[in-house]
C-alpha cells in the first residue's frame, strides 16, 4: 500500500485550496463573502445616501441667505400635501407616465412579436439590431432633435401644415409623445425576450385548437407575457416620473421632475422633501411588479 | 421566502438599523454650517500678490467672450496673455443657479446681480473687496458706488460691472404696431393675439415685471416698489402672471434658447436682454427691442470674490481687467448695457452708446427697477408683512403650475 | 409561426409603423448633421460636410468622449463583479432576503436619476467630504449598472443545472477553479450582454451623472449638455451624436451573435 501512497499523486495545498477548505460547509460564510460586496455597497452607500436625502428633508432655510440650516420640521412634507400646485403636477406626472407606458406597451407588441415569432432569422437579427441602435444614440440630441421637430418651423408641421393641421405647440401632448419615443426600446427588449423564449408549439396547438389569432392573443400570448411588459413598464413609467430635462424643453408645465431639480439650487430641503414622493410612488410599483413575477423579465 | 435559523433575520434589521442611524448622525455633522458675518474686513488682502495661473469665474451670458462665440468678441485672451491667468468660465442662467454655484465653493468670482448679492454676503459665500487695490474702480460712476445691493455699512462687497434693463422683444413681422408698453405680455386682448407664442423670463424675479405693471394699470393697489409686495399686492402680481401663463408658449432662462425661439417663430414677443436682439438681429431676423413705458425692471451687476476663492490674486486682476475703460466698453456694447467705468464711453464703437444707454443714469437708469432680493420688512410703515424671495419662489411655481 | 392573410398583412402595417416612428427622427438627427446652418429650421437649406471637420478638431468633444469610455469601461468593470457576486449568491442559495437582493439591485435603476444623483451628491460632497470627478462618476454609474448584469447573469444560472458544477467539484475541483473553468464559460454570453448594455446605459446618462460630476472633467453626455448652449457649437453635437449611432451598430451585433449562439434560443423555432 505504501507504494500505491508514494506513486499516486498528492493535490498541491495551493492557496486556493486552503481558501476553499476554509469556505467548505459554511453555506453561511461563501453567501456573505459572496454578497459583501453588492449588498455592501448598496445599502451602506446607496441606501445611506437615500437616508440622507430624507433627513434632508426635514431641514430649513436661512430667510436671507437661503442657506441650509440643520434644524427640525416638518414644513417642507407639509407644504407637499397642502399647497394644490403640488398636487396638481403630480397627477400630471403620474398621468403622462402612464400614458407614455401604455402607448410603448402598444407600439412594441407588433413589433417584438414579429421579431420574435414571424420574421425570418437573418430579418430577425437586422431588426435586433435596428431595435438596439437607437438606444446608443444620446438621450439629449433625440430630445433636442424632437424640439425643432415639433418647433413652429420644424419637420412635423413642415409635414402636416399643408393637411391643414397644426401639431402640438410646446404642452402635455409634446411630452407624452417625446417620452414614449425615447423609451420605446427599454419596452421592446424584454417583451421580445419573452416572446422568444415562448415555445412556438404553444401557438400551433392553439390554432389546432381552432382559435384564431386574436383568440390565441388574447388567452395565450398575453397572459405570458405579461411579466415581461411589466418589467418594460418599470423603466418606461419610471424614466418618464423622474424626467426633468426634455419636460422643461417641451412644456411650460412642471413635472415632479422640474420641481425637485428646480428646488435643488436654492431649496435643498425642499428638493429632498418632494424628492420622496417618487421614490414612495416607485417603491410601491416595484412591490407590485414583483408580485406580478416582471423581476425575471428585466 | 425560506427563512435561515433566527440570526440572519436580525442581522438584516440590524444592518438596516445601522445604516439609518449611520446616515442621520452623519449627515447631521457632515454639513459645513457657515456663519454669516456681515462687513467682516479682516480677510480682505491689503495688497496684490502674483498671479495663481488661473481664475474660475461664474458669469452672465456674454460677459466673458473668449472669441468663441465671435471671433472679434474677446478680451479675454489679452487678459491670460497679460497676467497668465487663464479663465475658465460657468455661465450662469439665473441669480438662483449663480448662488447655488458659488456655494460649492469651486469658483473664485461671480457677476452677481443685485438679487443675488445680498444673498452671498448674508450666506457668507463673498468676501468685502479692497477696492484700493483695483486702479479703475477710481472711475466708476458714482451713482454705482456704495449701493444697498452691493455694499454693507459702507463697505463695497464688489466692483460693478454695468447695469442695463429688461426690454421687450418683439417680431416685427407677427406683432404689428410695435408694443411699447408691458399691455403686450399682460392684457388679456393683446396677449389672445399672440396666443402660444408669449415668453417670459423663468424666474420668480419676474414677479416684480407683473408688479411694474399694476403700478401703472392699478394704482389703488398702492405699489411703490415692485420688490416690496404685501400680501395682496403679491397675489394681485401672482394671478396677473396666471393669466398670462395661459398665454405662455415657453419660457426662458438660457439666453440661447430664446434666440433659438425667436429664430423658429416659437416666440414673438417678451421680455429679452439687449445682447439676445443684437444676435438675433446680426443673423438677419426681423426682430426689435424697447423699453417699455410704465418703466421697467433692470440689474445691476457686481463682480464679487467668493470666500473660498482659491485664486483670490487673479480675480482682483480680472476685476480690474473688466472694468478698465477699453474692456468695459467692448462688454457694455457686445451685452447692450450701459458701463460702470465712465471713461469706457470714450472708447465704444458707437459714441453715441452711453448716451442710448443712458450711462449717467439721468434719464431712465436712475429709474428702473433693478433686481434686489424681496425680504420681509417693507422698508416703510407697513412693517415686516412683506414676501420672501421663498414666498417669490413659491408663488412661482403656482404661476408655472 | 405562420400568421396567414388579413393578420399577418395587420401584423406587417403594424411594426413597420413602430419602426418607422422609431427612425423617422433618427434620419432627421442624421440630415441636421449635414446643415450648414447654426440654427434647425426645415428643411435644411443645404448639405455639407463641414461641421465632420469641425467635430474632429473639437477638443472639448473628444476629451469628453475618452472620459466617457474610461468611466464607461470602469463602471462596466465594477458592475460586472459585484453584479456576479450577487446573482451567483442568488442563483446558487437560499438564504433568508434573497428576494430582497432582487429589489436592492434595481431600486437604483427604478428610482428617478435625478434622485439617486442628488442622494450621491449629498453623500459625496456633505457627508464624505469628498471632491467629485471621474470617480465620483464611475461610483455614480455602476450603482445602476449593477442589475443589468445581475439580472442577465442570474437568468442564465437559473437555466444552467448545477450538474456540471457538481460533477466538477466531484473531479477535485476547488469552487475557484470550478467557477473559472465551467461556470465561467458557460456564463459568457450573459456576461457580455449584460456588459455591453451597462457600458450604453453608462455612456449616454446624464442625469446622474450631471450631480456626480465636478467642475473639470466631463464626459460626453455634459459636454452636448453645455454645447447646446452654445449656438454655434450646435451642428457638431449633432454630428458626433450620429458618429456614436454608427460605430455602436458594431458592438451591438456583435453581442446579438454571442448571446444568440450560446443560449439555443432556436431550438424554440423548431417548424411544428
Amino acid at each position: 500500500m505504501e507504494a500505491a501512497d508514494a506513486l499516486t499523486p498528492q493535490p498541491k495545498r495551493s492557496v486556493g485550496r486552503r481558501l476553499a477548505g476554509l469556505f467548505h460547509g459554511r453555506p453561511r460564510l461563501q453567501i456573505s463573502t459572496l454578497l459583501a460586496g453588492p449588498i455592501g455597497w448598496l445599502v451602506v452607500g446607496y441606501l445611506g445616501s437615500l437616508a440622507v436625502l430624507l433627513v434632508a428633508g426635514f431641514w430649513t432655510l436661512g430667510e436671507l441667505s437661503g442657506e441650509v440650516e440643520q434644524s427640525f420640521t416638518f414644513d417642507n412634507f407639509s407644504q407637499i400635501f397642502t399647497e394644490p400646485v403640488y398636487r396638481t403636477v403630480i397627477g400630471r406626472t403620474v398621468l403622462i407616465a402612464a400614458l407614455v407606458t401604455l402607448t410603448d406597451a402598444l407600439l412594441a407588441l407588433p413589433l417584438a412579436f414579429y421579431m420574435a415569432k414571424v420574421a425570418g432569422a437573418r430579418t430577425r437579427g437586422m431588426l435586433v439590431v435596428a431595435v438596439l441602435v437607437p438606444l446608443w444614440s444620446s438621450y439629449l440630441v433625440k430630445v433636442y432633435a424632437f424640439k425643432t421637430i415639433l418647433s413652429e418651423e420644424g419637420a412635423l408641421n413642415w409635414a402636416l401644415n399643408p393637411l391643414g393641421i397644426e401639431g402640438p405647440g410646446p404642452g402635455n401632448v409634446s411630452v407624452w409623445l417625446v417620452m414614449s419615443y425615447i423609451w420605446l426600446p427599454y419596452m421592446i427588449i424584454p417583451i421580445y425576450a419573452a416572446l422568444e423564449r415562448m415555445p412556438d408549439t404553444l401557438l400551433s396547438a392553439s390554432e389546432d385548437l381552432g382559435a384564431h389569432p386574436g383568440h390565441t392573443f388574447r388567452r395565450v400570448i398575453f397572459p405570458l407575457i405579461f411579466p415581461a411588459i411589466i418589467a418594460g413598464s418599470i423603466f418606461t413609467f419610471s424614466l418618464t416620473l423622474g424626467d426633468y430635462i426634455a419636460v422643461q424643453l417641451l412644456s411650460t408645465n412642471q413635472f415632479i421632475g422640474t420641481i425637485v431639480s428646480s428646488n435643488i439650487t436654492n431649496n435643498l430641503p425642499f428638493a429632498a422633501a418632494f424628492a420622496t414622493v417618487p421614490i414612495v410612488i416607485m417603491v410601491i410599483y416595484l412591490l407590485l411588479a414583483r408580485r406580478a413575477g416582471a423581476f425575471e423579465h428585466v | 421566502m425560506k427563512t435561515e435559523p433566527g440570526s440572519a433575520r436580525w442581522a438584516w434589521l440590524i444592518v438596516a438599523g445601522l445604516t439609518l442611524f449611520l446616515a442621520a448622525f452623519a449627515a447631521g455633522c457632515g454639513s459645513s454650517d457657515d456663519d454669516s458675518t456681515t462687513a467682516d474686513t479682516s480677510d480682505m488682502p491689503t495688497e496684490l500678490g502674483e498671479g495663481e495661473g488661473e481664475v474660475n469665474l461664474v458669469a452672465w451670458a456674454g460677459y466673458v467672450e473668449d472669441g468663441s462665440t465671435d471671433p472679434k468678441v474677446d478680451w479675454v485672451t489679452d487678459f491670460e496673455k497679460e497676467t497668465g491667468c487663464e479663465v475658465n468660465v460657468k455661465v450662469g442662467n439665473t441669480s438662483d443657479e449663480m448662488v447655488q454655484l458659488m456655494r460649492t465653493g469651486e469658483y473664485d468670482g461671480v457677476s452677481a446681480s443685485g438679487d443675488a448679492t445680498l444673498r452671498l454676503i448674508d450666506g457668507g459665500d463673498v468676501v468685502p473687496v479692497n477696492t484700493d487695490l483695483v486702479p479703475n474702480y477710481a472711475d466708476v460712476f458714482p451713482g454705482l458706488k456704495d449701493q444697498p445691493y452691493n455694499s454693507v455699512d459702507g463697505q463695497m462687497y464688489g466692483i460693478p460691472h454695468g447695469r442695463g434693463a429688461n426690454l421687450m422683444m418683439s417680431n416685427t413681422e407677427d406683432v404689428k404696431p410695435t408694443p411699447t408698453s408691458l399691455s403686450a405680455v399682460f392684457d388679456e386682448a393683446e396677449l389672445a393675439k399672440q396666443e402660444g407664442h408669449v415668453t417670459a423670463y423663468d424666474s420668480p424675479i419676474y414677479i416684480a415685471d407683473a408688479a411694474v405693471y399694476l403700478m401703472a394699470t392699478q394704482p389703488d393697489l398702492g405699489i411703490t416698489n415692485p420688490y416690496e409686495l404685501d400680501e395682496d399686492q403679491f397675489n394681485a402680481a401672482i394671478d396677473l402672471l396666471k393669466t398670462q401663463n395661459e398665454y405662455i408658449g415657453e419660457y426662458w432662462s438660457d439666453y440661447t434658447k430664446e434666440i433659438s425661439a425667436f429664430a423658429n417663430g416659437d416666440s414673438t414677443v417678451g421680455t429679452t436682454w439687449q445682447v439676445i436682439n443684437q444676435l438675433l438681429q446680426a443673423d438677419g431676423e426681423p426682430v426689435t427691442a424697447e423699453i417699455t413705458d410704465e418703466g421697467a425692471t433692470g440689474w445691476s451687476d457686481t463682480w464679487m470674490v467668493s470666500s473660498e476663492a482659491k485664486n483670490p490674486n487673479c480675480m482682483y486682476m480680472w476685476m480690474n481687467h473688466i472694468i478698465d475703460p477699453k474692456t468695459n466698453a467692448a462688454v457694455a456694447e457686445w451685452f447692450g448695457e450701459a458701463p460702470a467705468n465712465e471713461k469706457a464711453c470714450d472708447f465704444t464703437a458707437d459714441p453715441k452708446h452711453c448716451e442710448i444707454y443712458d450711462a449717467a443714469g439721468d434719464k431712465y437708469l436712475d429709474d428702473l427697477y433693478y433686481w434686489t432680493t424681496p425680504v420681509s420688512d417693507c422698508g416703510d410703515d407697513r412693517g415686516e408683512v412683506c414676501k420672501t424671495y421663498d414666498d417669490w419662489v413659491q408663488g412661482w411655481t403656482e404661476v408655472k403650475g | 409561426m405562420r400568421l396567414t392573410g388579413r393578420s399577418a398583412m395587420l401584423l406587417r402595417i403594424a411594426s413597420s409603423l413602430t419602426l418607422a416612428f422609431i427612425y423617422i427622427p433618427l434620419a432627421i438627427i442624421i440630415i441636421y448633421a449635414f446643415n450648414p446652418d447654426v440654427v434647425l429650421k426645415w428643411p435644411p437649406p443645404g448639405l455639407t460636410l463641414d461641421w465632420f471637420g469641425k467635430a474632429f478638431e473639437n477638443d472639448g468633444a473628444r476629451e469628453a468622449f475618452f472620459n466617457s469610455i474610461k468611466a464607461g469601461l470602469a463602471a462596466t468593470a465594477f458592475a460586472l463583479v459585484l453584479g456576479t457576486l450577487a446573482s451567483l449568491a442568488v442563483a446558487r442559495y437560499k438564504f433568508f432576503g434573497r428576494e430582497t437582493v432582487s429589489f436592492l439591485v434595481i431600486l437604483p435603476i427604478a428610482l428617478p436619476g435625478i434622485v439617486t444623483g442628488v442622494a450621491l451628491n449629498t453623500s459625496f460632497t456633505q457627508v464624505l467630504g469628498i471632491d467629485l470627478g471621474l470617480f465620483t462618476i464611475i461610483i455614480g454609474h455602476a450603482t445602476f449598472c449593477i442589475v443589468v448584469v445581475y439580472n442577465n447573469v442570474v437568468a442564465r444560472l437559473r437555466r444552467l443545472s448545477t450538474s456540471f458544477e457538481e460533477a466538477s467539484a466531484d473531479l477535485g475541483a476547488t469552487p475557484f477553479q470550478t467557477f473559472r473553468r465551467v461556470t465561467l464559460p458557460n456564463m459568457r454570453g450573459a456576461l457580455v450582454a449584460g456588459a455591453l448594455l451597462a457600458f450604453g446605459l453608462s455612456f449616454d446618462e446624464i442625469i446622474v451623472t450631471r450631480f456626480t460630476a465636478g467642475a473639470g472633467e466631463q464626459t460626453l453626455p455634459l459636454w452636448i449638455l453645455d454645447n447646446f448652449s452654445r449656438p454655434n457649437q450646435l451642428p457638431i453635437v449633432n454630428v458626433v451624436a450620429v458618429l456614436v449611432i454608427l460605430i455602436s451598430i458594431i458592438p451591438v451585433y456583435a453581442a446579438y451573435r454571442l448571446t444568440k449562439d450560446e443560449d439555443g434560443a432556436t431550438a424554440a423555432h423548431a417548424a411544428p
